[in-house]
C-alpha cells in the first residue's frame, strides 16, 4: 500500500475505565498516605531533579493514582532519593517511601 | 423583664426560629411565621451534619427548645400584604389574622438549585443522575442506596458547584457548603457501601471550616476517595444506564473520561421564593446575586435598607448552620438595640 504520511493521532485521553490501576493500589498498601497527597507542587518546587530535567514528583503521583504508568521506569531514574519533597509535603505524604516502594515495584 | 414591644420573624429556619428564641427571652413579644406546616426548613431535611457527623435532628431539638412557650408559632403562615404606619408595621395573613410589630425580621433562607437547568448534567433526563438532597433523602429514609434499576452502584462520581460559579447561570457566586457536603457525603457511601468507587469533579476545594480539611483527609486517607480536579463537561448516559462523564484532568493536563454508575450533583444555594417575594413586599434592596442587599458588608449585616427591617441566615448569602446560629443571634441583639434606641444603634459608617 501507498503510504501517504498520514497517521491517526493517538488518543490523548485519560480512559480512566479501561487503566490499570494496580500500582495505587500497591502503593495505597504500603503506605496509607499515598492517597492523601493534594497535588500542591511543594515537592517539585524543592526538587532538584525538577530543577535539572522535566521530571515531576507531583505528576507521577497523579498520574500513578489514574493508572497511566507507561513511562514510569524513565521517570523513576531521574529522582536521587534526596528526600528533600518528604521535609516539605504540607499533608505529610511519605514521599520517599513511595519512591523506593515504586522502585521495588518495577524491581530496578 | 416582659416588654411591649412586638417583633415579627418571617421564615422558621434555623435563623428565624434562633433568632425569635433570643429576642423571646429579652422579653420581646414574638411571633414566628413559618408558611410550611412545621418549623426547622432545610435542615429537617438532613440526616447528618459536616463535620461532626452529628445528627441534624439534635440541632432541631436544640433550637426548638428555644422556641418552647415564649414565641407563638403560627405555621401554614400566608403573608397577603405588610403596611407600614410611622415606624410600625401591620402584617395580614390569609386567614384573616392581623399582626403588629415594632420590627420585623427576615429570614426567608434560600432555595436549592434547579438541576434541571444545568441541562448538559442530565437531571430529569438521565435516572442515575441525582441531585446531593436526592442523596441525603436516601440517608435520612435509611433506604438502601440503589441504582434506577435496582443495583448496588460499583462507582459514584460527585460534581462540585452545580449552579455556583457559573455565570452561564448566572450564579457567579460560592456556595459555601457544597465542597465539604461533597466530602461528608462520599464518606457516609463508603461507610454503607465499602466498595464503592468515588469521584469528586471540583474547581477548588473549599474547606474554611475549622475540621472541613481534616475530614477531606479522612476521606482521601481513610476511604480513598479520589479528587479529580476539573469541571464536568457533560454527562452522557450509556445503554446500561451508567453516566459517562466528560472532564479535564487539569492536574495531569488531559481529558479523562470514565463510567460511573451514579452521578451526584452539588447543588447550590439560589434566594428563595420567600425571599423575593417578601422582598418585594417590603421594599427591600437585593444585591448583585439577588439576596437581600445588607447595608453595609462588613458591619450592618443584619440591617436592611427599610428602618424597622431586619435580616438573619441564608436570604443575604449562603450560609451553614453555625454561621445561621450566629448571624440570628446577632440579629437579635441588633433588634434590641434598635427598639431600646440604645447608643450603638446610633453609629455610623
Ligand atoms: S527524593 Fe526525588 S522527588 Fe524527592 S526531592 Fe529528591 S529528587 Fe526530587
Ligand atoms: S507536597 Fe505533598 S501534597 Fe503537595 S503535591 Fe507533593 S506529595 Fe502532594
Ligand atoms: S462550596 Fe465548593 S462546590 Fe460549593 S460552590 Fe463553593 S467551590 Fe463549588
Amino acid at each position: 500500500m501507498i503510504n501517504f504520511g498520514y497517521t491517526l493521532p493517538s488518543d490523548r485521553q485519560i480512559v480512566y475505565d479501561k487503566n490499570n490501576r494496580e500500582t495505587a493500589t500497591f502503593l495505597r498498601s504500603k503506605e496509607p498516605t499515598f492517597n492523601s497527597c493534594i497535588q500542591c507542587g511543594t515537592c517539585t518546587a524543592t526538587c532538584s531533579a525538577a530543577c535539572f530535567t522535566d521530571f515531576n514528583f507531583r505528576k507521577l503521583l497523579l498520574l500513578v493514582n489514574r493508572g497511566e504508568t507507561f513511562e514510569i521506569i524513565q521517570e523513576l531514574q531521574k529522582c536521587m532519593l534526596c528526600g528533600k519533597c518528604l521535609l516539605v509535603c504540607p499533608r505529610n505524604v511519605n514521599t520517599r517511601n513511595i519512591l523506593l516502594n515504586l522502585r521495588l515495584y518495577y524491581a530496578f | 423583664m416582659k416588654s411591649s414591644k412586638k417583633v415579627v420573624t418571617i421564615g422558621g429556619g434555623i435563623a428565624g426560629m434562633e433568632a425569635s428564641s433570643f429576642l423571646a427571652a429579652m422579653g420581646y413579644d414574638v411571633t414566628l411565621l413559618e408558611k410550611a406546616g412545621e418549623l426547622g426548613g432545610h435542615l429537617a431535611k438532613w440526616e447528618k451534619l459536616f463535620p461532626t457527623m452529628r445528627l441534624g435532628k439534635e440541632v432541631l431539638n436544640f433550637l426548638s427548645q428555644g422556641i418552647y412557650e415564649n414565641v407563638k408559632v403560627l405555621c401554614n403562615a400566608f403573608i397577603e400584604r405588610i403596611d407600614r404606619e410611622l415606624d410600625d408595621f401591620r402584617i395580614y395573613l390569609a386567614d384573616g389574622k392581623v399582626l403588629e410589630a415594632n420590627a420585623i425580621l427576615v429570614t426567608t433562607g434560600y432555595d436549592l438549585f434547579d438541576a434541571r437547568k444545568k441541562e448538559e448534567y442530565g437531571y430529569g433526563i438521565y435516572d442515575n443522575v441525582i441531585t446531593s438532597a436526592d442523596l441525603e433523602e436516601f440517608f435520612s429514609s435509611g433506604k438502601e442506596i440503589r441504582t434506577a434499576s435496582g443495583k448496588t452502584p460499583a462507582s459514584v462520581g460527585f460534581v462540585h458547584c452545580v449552579g455556583s460559579r457559573d455565570q452561564k447561570i448566572g450564579n457567579v457566586y460560592c456556595s459555601k457548603v457544597c465542597c465539604v457536603t461533597a466530602v461528608k457525603q462520599s464518606i457516609e457511601l463508603k461507610e454503607k457501601l465499602s466498595d464503592v468507587k468515588i469521584f469528586c469533579f471540583y474547581m477548588d476545594m473549599r474547606m474554611y471550616g475549622m475540621h472541613f480539611e481534616a475530614l477531606y483527609k479522612e476521606a482521601q486517607e481513610k476511604w480513598g476517595v479520589q479528587f479529580i480536579r476539573g469541571r464536568v463537561s457533560e454527562a452522557c448516559e450509556n445503554s446500561d444506564g451508567s453516566i459517562l462523564v466528560k472532564v479535564e484532568d487539569t492536574l495531569a493536563g488531559r481529558p479523562m473520561r470514565l463510567t460511573v454508575d451514579m452521578l451526584v450533583l452539588m447543588v447550590g444555594f439560589v434566594p428563595s421564593e420567600g425571599t423575593k417575594k417578601i422582598g418585594n413586599m417590603l421594599n427591600l434592596e437585593f444585591g448583585p446575586n439577588r439576596f437581600f442587599k445588607t447595608r453595609d458588608q462588613h458591619v450592618l449585616t443584619n440591617v436592611s435598607n427599610v428602618k424597622g427591617v431586619f435580616f438573619a441566615g441564608a436570604c443575604t448569602a449562603p450560609k451553614e448552620i453555625t454561621h445561621a446560629i450566629t448571624d440570628a443571634r446577632a440579629a437579635a441583639s441588633t433588634i434590641a438595640s434598635y427598639l431600646e434606641q440604645n447608643s450603638v444603634e446610633k453609629r455610623t459608617i
